[in-house]
C-alpha cells in the first residue's frame, strides 16, 4: 500500500529540442510503495519525462528531488545511484550474451577484471527466485522468449539496487498470459516497498493495476487523479483533451457502383504456395467493405496483388473501370489508389527523409512539385505544411525526418498524403495498429469520411472490434478464400470468431444464435 | 630433404610469414569487436614497418640483439598515433569507417616513402643491421621429434603473436573490458543505459588495433623484407582482416587462420623444395596467398557473424 512519503518530486520540468518543448513544466510526483500510472498519447512527451528520471536526457529546466533532497541526474550512472531503474520499451540486451552478462553489464562481479561468472549467475539466480521473475541465468538472450526477455529487463535494474522502477509500455510485446504474470510481478515488487511508474496508453492496464494517474498532453501535465475514483471514458477524455467516443459515429452507407472488382484473384506467397485462392469480391463507392481473418490466412497477399507489390498468378483487378491486374504500383496509383500499408514504417515511409518530402512521395514527379527534372521544394514544403496543419501531424518542422515522429503522427503524415490526393479507392491495412485511443478514433473518422465523399474504402484489420466498428459490410478471409461476406450491422462477434475459425456461414450463424441466446438468458436470471 | 625437414621447413616459413598478421588480424579483431570497421590496418602496417626500419638503422648500434623487439614497441607506438586518426573521424566526428581507413591507407605509404626520401635520398631504407632472423624457443625446441618440427629454427615473432592471441582471447571473454568491449560493437545503446562510456571502449578498440597493428608491420620489415620500401607492405594488412573474418572475431580462431594465410604466403618461398609443388610455375604460387583469400572469404562470408552494430556510427543521445 502507497504510503504518504514522497520519494521522487519533479517540479516544472521543461524539455526542448531546438524550438521544441516535449516537456513544458511538468509535474509529477510519486509515492512509497505506489504504482503511479503516466497516461498520454504517442509523442505527449512521457518518454522525454522518463529519459530525463532515469539520466538519458538533461532537462532543460526544473527540478527534481529524490527522498526529499534535490538531485542532478546528468547520467544513468546517477539515476542508478539514486535507485532508480528503468525497464526499457524497446529492450536494452545484447542478443549474442548470456542473461547473467547481461544483467551485470557495467557492475560486474570480477576480481582484478577477471569476471566471476558462477558468482554473478548465483546472485542473479537469487535476485530471480526472490521476485519470482524466472530466468535461465545461462541461456544467450537471443534463445529466450520475448517474456523471459523483459524479465532479464526488469532483473538488470533490481540487480544494481534499484527501488523506483519505471516500466515503458511494457505490454506491448507481450502475451495475455504474459501480461498477467507481469502484473503479478509488479504487485510483488511494491508490497517489498519499492514505487513503480508506469506509462502507458492502454486504459485497462491503468484501471486493474495503478494507484494514481499523471495525465500528459502535448507535453504538459495536465492533472494527476486516483485511479479508483476515475472511469476509464473520463481518462480517455484528458489523455486527448476533448470528449472521445469508443463506439465510431457513422450514417448508414449509401453504396453506389462498385469501385473496385477483385475477380477469381489468384496470388501466390513469397514462399510459393497459393496464399489467395480465386478470390472474387467488390468495393462499392460510398461503402467500407472490412476484411477480417487470423493474421496469415492471405489478407496481406490480396492487398499487395491490389496495390500492385506482388504480381497475381490468375484472375483480373478492376479499379474505377480500368483493368490493373498486374500493373506497376505508380500506374495503379495515378488510376486512383490511396494505400496506407501494413508496415508503416517498411512500406509506409522513408524513415531517413524529411516529412515534407516523405508527404511528397506519391506526386513528387508531377507539377507542381517538379519541372524538367528539378525538384520545387517552395511547393512542396507548401503542400506538407498544409497537410501537416489539415491532419494535425505533430512534428516541430516539416524538415524533420520521419523517423522522429511517434507512430500516430507517422500514420496521420501517411493518411495525409493518400487521402488528398482523393483516390477513388483508399486500402487502411492494420491502419490503427500500436496507436491510442485519441490517434485510432481520428484515423476512422477519416476512413467514414472519405466513405461519405462517395470513395470506397477497404479496411483490412486482425481486430475484430476494429472492423465491426467502422465497415458496413465485412469479407472475412479463411485459408486464402472469402469464406462470407456479411453486412457489419446483422453480425456480432461470435458469428465472425467462428467464420475466421473456418466455419461455414449456415453453422456460425446457427451457432452463434444459439450461443447469443444463452447469453440472453444468463444476462436476464441475473 | 627428408620429410621430416620438409615438414620442419613448412611449419616455420608458415609461422614465419603468419607472424605479421597474427598481431594485425589480432588488432582487427579489438577494433572491430568495439564496432569500428578498421580498413586502415594496412595504413597502419605500413607505419608501423617504415618506424621500425627507422629505429633498427638508428639504433641498432646501440641495443644490439635487443633493437628488433624495441623496433616492434615502436612500430607499435606510432600505429596508436595513426590508429587515433581513424578513432577521432569515425567516432567523434562521425565519418563513414570506410572512407576514413582509406584516407589512412592511401596516406600512410605516401608519408612513409616520402620520409625515406629524406632522409635516404632513397625508396628504400636498405637492409636493416639487427633482424630477427630465426631462432629455437628455449628449451622447447629439445622435445624429441615435435621439438624441432615446431620450435626448431622458428620464428619468435610467430611465437609472440601466438601467446597475444591467447592472451586477447582471455581479454576479450573473461574480463570486464572485454565484456564491455564486445558490449558496445552489439548495442551501443544497451550500453550506455547501464553507465559504460561507449566512446571510451570505441578508443580503446582502435587504439589496440593500432597498436598491434604497427607491431604488425614492424614484424614484416624486420623479419621479413628486411628494409623498408613502398613494396614492404603489400596486402598484408587486408589478407589480415580476411583472416579476422575466416577467424569469426575470436582471437584463437583469428590466429589460426593467420597461420593458414602465412602458410599461403611462404608457398613461393619453399615451393622448390617440395615436390609436387615445385612443379607448379613460381607466378601461381605469388598470387596464392590473395587468390587464398578471395577464396575463403567467399566461402566463409555470410556464414561468418560481424558484431551487430559494426560500422554504424554511434551518436550520444542528449
Amino acid at each position: 500500500m502507497p504510503t504518504s512519503e514522497r520519494v521522487i518530486e519533479m517540479n516544472g520540468i521543461t524539455k526542448e529540442f531546438g524550438s521544441f518543448r516535449a516537456n513544458d513544466d511538468i509535474h509529477l510526483d510519486l509515492k512509497k510503495g505506489e504504482i503511479h500510472a503516466l497516461l498520454g498519447e504517442n509523442g505527449a512527451g512521457k518518454s522525454t519525462l522518463m529519459n530525463i528520471l532515469s539520466g538519458l536526457l538533461e532537462p532543460t529546466s526544473g527540478e527534481i528531488k529524490v527522498k526529499g533532497k534535490s538531485v542532478n541526474i546528468t547520467s544513468p550512472d546517477v539515476a542508478n545511484e539514486l535507485g532508480i531503474g528503468m525497464v526499457h520499451q524497446h529492450f536494452m540486451l545484447v542478443d549474442k550474451f548470456t542473461v547473467a552478462e547481461n544483467i551485470m553489464l557495467g557492475r560486474e562481479k570480477s576480481r582484478f577484471g577477471y569476471i566471476d561468472k558462477k558468482s554473478a549467475e548465483k546472485e542473479v539466480q537469487a535476485l530471480s527466485d526472490q521476485y519470482g521473475l524466472k530466468v535461465d541465468p545461462s541461456a544467450l538472450v537471443e534463445n529466450i522468449s520475448v517474456g523471459m526477455q523483459q524479465r532479464v529487463e526488469i532483473l538488470k535494474t533490481l540487480y544494481r539496487g534499484a527501488d523506483l522502477l519505471i516500466f515503458d509500455e511494457p505490454t506491448g510485446v507481450l502475451t495475455p498470459q504474459e501480461i498477467e504474470e507481469l502484473i503479478g510481478i509488479m504487485h510483488k515488487m511494491v508490497n517489498e516497498d519499492k514505487s513503480i511508474i508506469l506509462i502507458t496508453h492502454k486504459l485497462d492496464e491503468i484501471k486493474q493495476v495503478a494507484n494514481r494517474c499523471t495525465v500528459i498532453r502535448r507535453g504538459k501535465s495536465i492533472d494527476t487523479v486516483d485511479v479508483s475514483k476515475t472511469s476509464q471514458q473520463e481518462l480517455a477524455d484528458m489523455m486527448v483533451g476533448r470528449s472521445v467516443s469508443f463506439k465510431v459515429d457513422k450514417k448508414p452507407a449509401t453504396p453506389k457502383e462498385a469501385v473496385l472488382k477483385v475477380e477469381d484473384l489468384t496470388v501466390k506467397s513469397n514462399r510459393g504456395f497459393d496464399a489467395v485462392k480465386g478470390i472474387s469480391f467488390e468495393v462499392k463507392a460510398g461503402e467500407v467493405l472490412g476484411i477480417a481473418g487470423v493474421d496469415g490466412n492471405g489478407q496481406s497477399e490480396l492487398i499487395q496483388a491490389i496495390t500492385g507489390l506482388t504480381k497475381s498468378s490468375n484472375g483480373s483487378i478492376h479499379l474505377d473501370g480500368n483493368n490493373i491486374t498486374n500493373k506497376k504500383p505508380r500506374k495503379i496509383t495515378e488510376t486512383g489508389l490511396g494505400h496506407i500499408p501494413e508496415d508503416r514504417q517498411k512500406y509506409g515511409l522513408i524513415l531517413p527523409m524529411t516529412l515534407e518530402e516523405n508527404i511528397a512521395l506519391q506526386t513528387y514527379y508531377q507539377k507542381p512539385f517538379s519541372s524538367h527534372g528539378f525538384l520545387n521544394y517552395k511547393e512542396i514544403k507548401q503542400h506538407a505544411k498544409r497537410l501537416i496543419e489539415e491532419f494535425d501531424v505533430r512534428t516541430p518542422s516539416e524538415e524533420h525526418s520521419a523517423a522522429s515522429l511517434s507512430g500516430g503522427n507517422q500514420q496521420k503524415a501517411i493518411i495525409a498524403r493518400e487521402v488528398d490526393r482523393d483516390p477513388a479507392l483508399l486500402i487502411a491495412a492494420q491502419p490503427t495498429r500500436g496507436l491510442d485511443v485519441g490517434a485510432i478514433e481520428y484515423i476512422h473518422s477519416r476512413l467514414i469520411e472519405m466513405r461519405d465523399n462517395g470513395k470506397g474504402v477497404l479496411l483490412m484489420s486482425y481486430e475484430l472490434d476494429e472492423v465491426m466498428n467502422v465497415s458496413d459490410r465485412i469479407a472475412v478471409m479463411y485459408d486464402g478464400k472469402i469464406i462470407a461476406i456479411v453486412n457489419a450491422n446483422e453480425t456480432n462477434e461470435s458469428e465472425l470468431g467462428l467464420l475466421m475459425a473456418g466455419v461455414p456461414l449456415k453453422e456460425a450463424k446457427e451457432k452463434a444464435d444459439s450461443k447469443g441466446k444463452e447469453k440472453e438468458t444468463i444476462d436476464s436470471s441475473i | 630433404m627428408n620429410a621430416l625437414d620438409i615438414i620442419q621447413l613448412i611449419v616455420s616459413s608458415s609461422l614465419i610469414y603468419a607472424a605479421p598478421l597474427i598481431l594485425t588480424a589480432l588488432g582487427g579483431t579489438f577494433s572491430e569487436r568495439s564496432g569500428v570497421v578498421n580498413i586502415g590496418l594496412e595504413g597502419i602496417m605500413v607505419m608501423g614497418a617504415f618506424m621500425s626500419a627507422i629505429f633498427n638503422i638508428f639504433f641498432a648500434s646501440t641495443f644490439g640483439g635487443w633493437t628488433p623487439w624495441l623496433g616492434l614497441l615502436a612500430g607499435g607506438i606510432i600505429g596508436i598515433v595513426f590508429s587515433l586518426i581513424h578513432a577521432v573521424a569515425t567516432i567523434n566526428l562521425r565519418a563513414d569507417h570506410i572512407i576514413s581507413g582509406t584516407v589512412i591507407n592511401l596516406a600512410a605509404p605516401a608519408l612513409g616513402v616520402f620520409l625515406t626520401r629524406a632522409i635516404f635520398g632513397a625508396a628504400q631504407t636498405g637492409p636493416l643491421p639487427e633482424s630477427f632472423g630465426i631462432t629455437n624457443i628455449f628449451l622447447l625446441h629439445r622435445i624429441p621429434i615435435i621439438g624441432p618440427i615446431l620450435f626448431g629454427n622458428t620464428s619468435a615473432p610467430a611465437f609472440f603473436g601466438i601467446v597475444i592471441a591467447i592472451i586477447s582471447w582471455f581479454v576479450l571473454f573473461k574480463t570486464t573490458f572485454g565484456l564491455r568491449l564486445r558490449s558496445v560493437g552489439e548495442h551501443p545503446h544497451a550500453a550506455e543505459t547501464l553507465g559504460i562510456k561507449v566512446y571510451a571502449m570505441k578508443y580503446s578498440g582502435v587504439m589496440l588495433s593500432g597498436l598491434l597493428g604497427g607491431m604488425g608491420g614492424a614484424i614484416q620489415a624486420q623479419a621479413i623484407s628486411n628494409e623498408f620500401g613502398i613494396l614492404t607492405i603489400a596486402g598484408q594488412g587486408f589478407i589480415a582482416m580476411a583472416a579476422m573474418i575466416f577467424g569469426k572475431w575470436n582471437p584463437i580462431g583469428v590466429m589460426g587462420a593467420a597461420i593458414f594465410f602465412g602458410f599461403g604466403q611462404s608457398l613461393a618461398r619453399i615451393g622448390t623444395y617440395i615436390p609436387i609443388i615445385q612443379d607448379i610455375p613460381s607466378i601461381l604460387l605469388l598470387i596464392m596467398p590473395y587468390l587464398l583469400t578471395i577464396i575463403v572469404l567467399v566461402v566463409v562470408i555470410g556464414r561468418s557473424e560481424a558484431p551487430a552494430k559494426l560500422g554504424e556510427t554511434y551518436v550520444k543521445t542528449k
